[in-house]
């Protein structure tokens, strides 16, 4: 892959004064651009905010919402918040990974679907929820969700 | 529209859009709350658009179609609202949007199998149906009534009122007075008198002249908890009038929302009305002319719970990973950047222009002594009406989950109820006349909390969900101090422990010494609090621990390693829907044929169970 260089997030660096209280927004902001944040990103995003290296990468390990490492083309959020949890959300995720032969917090070989879960998107009436390229999936079962990736793997 | 300079040009603005309105005005209001939205509420929104138009209405009768916030009522989603007929229409789909709009809109008349029905009686409109009867919306009046995004409609409920009046007509101390006179505690959680918290941080101000910060807390972490997203999708002015009254009260120029990032609509939302605010002139520099400067900016949360915690919110809007500081240093003496910070919860924050209209004595007679006002509620789990309900408080618990949460559906009957998200407490059924306030839940061992309240059936297994929420504060723990890091683990191993049948029943007076343990010595609430869960759980339902140890045997027919999965061959017709999904393949039989489970291979996936046609799988 080439190296990613300044020109590639120039927009998004402009946006924000040099101070390291801008780390956080700059790494949200190139996330929404590329879907995760590489090592050459996080170099270019320390350097002009002015803050070291050990600090870029522990907040960019810190907080959940940050992805190191390439997303796929299709996002499944699986909600395991009280609620969900109440309504059988650990099996559906069981039965996912069982499905896309992938981990939770991780993406497909053929980077097309990773699977993520999120401690509660607030739609706690409709539990269990899965959300899928930010779309909801209301009371949602294995068969449903089958439904729905089976749709978006012909696409 | 305008920039507005003075409070009399604020209210003669406000009177022109009310006298501008007219009361026969159609206007379809579908709700776009989480709830409804997950229904397809943007849909039926746009099916009412599509209809409209095909059908020519938009030039002779010029319809009005809002979009709200959420109307409380989830389960029943996608709720719609026609005015004037004041007709309430349930669980509304795309394809109902045709004969609503010939029926209501074009013959005034009802399409009675949309109406809400309970037990025989059909309700015509919302204020009728028990749900909301029962009910106190003073913080969610607007909710379901304004459009969202809708500045006059805002302005019309009489959005900014209260700050011009604080603004114009009262001192900062008198505004403190007021608030504290109320009696309003914070909604967060912790429950902490507001105005004396604004008062402390005038004082340190004092002491150490220089900036001081208001902050809204809009990071709403507990899971379960919808109430803030409501509140800064649905009606955002809300919260900024909220904060421009407080940064007045304590000389603040410079205010801050923290929006969990899993919130993008509330982010947009407040985005726009920040926005709208600006251009009105309601923020930014020289306030209706009183020569007051206050502005506000967002920061997006990036998925940690612990950023919920103040001192770990403020690591976060510092740029550093949001760890949380020993609660010594006060966050109105040293907060934000070291200054003196008042930090509020959103549903704090969006009392407080309902506190300056009306006044504090008003708002005193409200719930109990010490406990004065209204909370808003999720009210999820197994339970009729799940969604989003705001009572006065002293209520209790029963009326709550039993009257305007309609009961536990089913067979399984009540259990227990969750108060207080994974810091608070499971509280028994036989509780159920506890009344709702900060001090009586944190004496039966739970808390308020934020406002999740999560009702549970006999197929909840405790020891499963007090599992759940020790996982849950385990991998959310910022790592900073021990007790929370290694202690919350170690407790997770008992649970882990229990829940496949091992340990003796002297691991649960360890586990309950290490609980005590944790809360003694951890840095800040979330280890602190992290044991709550535990201990009530042990305290309330010790039997369904010593089940698990000593019978092996799960009650609810949760924990998989005590439960197996049979076919009842009375049930089953022999569909083989079962035998096709079960991932080891390890259910056999003929078509139209009773079928069995191979339980030496069966992994208690459960997905027989969820998608058996007829439930013909047990679990025992």
């Amino acid at each position: 892959m080439p190296k990613i260089t300044t020109l590639d997030i120039n927009d998004v660096l402009e946006k924000y004064p040099g101070e390291p209280h801008y780390l956080i927004s700059l790494m949200q902001d190139v996330q929404s651009l590329y879907s995760y944040i590489s090592p050459d990103h996080l170099d270019l995003i320390c350097t002009h905010v002015g803050v070291p290296r050990t600090r870029a990468w522990s907040v960019a390990t810190f907080y959940k919402s940050f992805s190191l490492e390439p997303r796929g083309e299709h996002e499944i959020k699986v909600c395991l918040g009280t609620a969900c949890h109440l309504k059988g959300s650990p099996r559906i995720v069981e039965s996912l990974e069982r499905e896309l032969k992938v981990c939770r917090g991780h993406t497909t070989g053929d980077l097309r679907f990773t699977l993520d879960t999120v401690n509660c998107v607030g739609a706690c009436a409709m539990a269990p929820v899965v959300v899928i390229d930010e779309e909801y999936q209301p009371r949602t079962t294995y068969r449903k969700l089958n439904k729905v990736l089976k749709s978006l793997a012909e696409d | 529209m305008e920039r507005i300079s003075t409070q009399g040009e604020l209210e003669a603005l406000r009177h022109r859009l009310q006298a501008s309105h007219d009361p026969d005005q159609l206007i379809v209001r579908v709700c776009r709350g989480p709830g409804c939205l997950a229904q397809g509420a943007d849909k039926v929104a746009r099916a009412f658009r599509e209809v409209i138009a095909a059908k020519g209405l938009e030039a002779e009768v010029k319809p009005l179609i809002k979009e709200t916030g959420c109307h409380g009522f989830c389960k029943q989603g996608t709720l719609v609202n026609l005015a004037p007929a004041n007709l309430f229409y349930v669980q509304v789909k795309p394809s109902d949007v045709e004969e609503i709009v010939e029926t209501s809109l074009m013959k005034n008349e009802v399409v009675e199998r949309l109406l809400y029905s309970e037990n025989g009686t059909r309700y015509r409109s919302a204020a009728e149906v028990p749900f909301y009867k029962l009910q106190q919306k003073l913080v969610l009046r607007n909710l379901g009534l304004i459009g969202l995004l809708s500045t006059e409609d805002a302005l019309m409920a009489g959005a900014y009122q209260a700050a011009a009046k604080a603004l114009t007509q009262m001192s900062p101390n008198q505004v403190i007075k007021t608030v504290e006179d109320s009696g309003l505690r914070g909604r967060g959680g912790a429950g902490f008198p507001t105005g004396r918290k604004w008062r402390s941080a005038v004082k340190a101000a004092q002491k150490s002249p220089g900036v001081v910060y208001v902050i809204c807390n809009g990071d709403e972490g507990d899971p379960g908890a919808f109430m803030d997203r409501t509140i800064m999708e649905g009606d955002p002015h809300a919260v900024l009038e909220g904060m421009i009254i407080g940064a007045y009260a304590v000389g603040s120029h410079t205010g801050y929302i923290y929006v969990r990032t899993e919130y993008p609509i509330a982010i947009t939302n407040l985005s726009l009305a920040i926005e709208q605010a600006r251009q009105l002139g309601l923020l930014g520099k020289n306030i209706l002319g009183t020569g007051f400067d206050f502005d506000i900016q967002i920061n997006r949360g990036a998925g940690a719970f612990v950023c919920g915690e103040s001192t770990a919110l403020f690591s976060s809007i510092e740029g550093k990973p949001g760890e949380p500081r020993p609660k010594y240093v006060r966050s109105v003496e040293r907060g934000l950047w070291n200054r003196p910070t008042v930090l509020n919860n959103v549903e704090t924050w969006a009392n407080i222009p309902l506190i300056i209209q009306n006044g504090s004595e008003w708002y005193a007679n409200i719930g109990i002594p010490n406990n004065t006002g209204t909370k808003i509620f999720s009210l999820v789990g197994k339970v009729n009406n799940v969604g989003l309900v705001e009572v006065p408080m002293g209520i209790t618990l029963g009326k709550i989950v039993e009257e305007i949460g309609g009961g536990v559906p089913g067979e399984n009957g009540f259990k227990a109820v969750q108060t207080g998200g994974p810091s608070g407490g499971l509280l028994p059924a036989k509780l159920k006349d506890l009344s709702v306030d900060f001090d009586t839940l944190t004496k039966a061992g739970s808390m308020m909390g934020s406002g999740g309240m999560i009702v549970m059936d006999q197929r909840d297994c405790v020891v499963d969900v007090t599992r759940y929420f020790l996982h849950f504060l385990e991998e959310e723990s910022c790592g900073k101090c021990l007790p929370c890091r290694l202690g919350l683990k170690a407790m997770l191993e008992f649970l882990n422990r229990f829940s496949k049948g091992q340990g003796s029943l002297a691991d649960i007076d360890e586990l309950e010494s290490l609980g005590r343990a944790i809360m003694d010595t951890s840095l800040c609430a979330l280890g602190g609090s992290a044991p709550n869960p535990v201990l009530t759980s042990i305290k309330y339902f010790r039997d369904e621990y010593a089940s698990h140890i000593v019978d092996k045997k799960c009650p609810a027919g949760v924990c998989k390693d005590l439960i197996t999965y049979r076919i009842d061959p009375e049930i089953c017709n022999g569909c083989r829907v079962c035998a096709r999904i079960c991932p080891q393949q390890c259910i056999s039989g003929e078509k139209k044929k009773p079928h069995t489970i191979n339980s030496s291979l069966c992994i208690r996936c459960g997905m027989c169970f969820d998608e058996c046609p007829v439930n013909a799988v047990i679990v025992e």
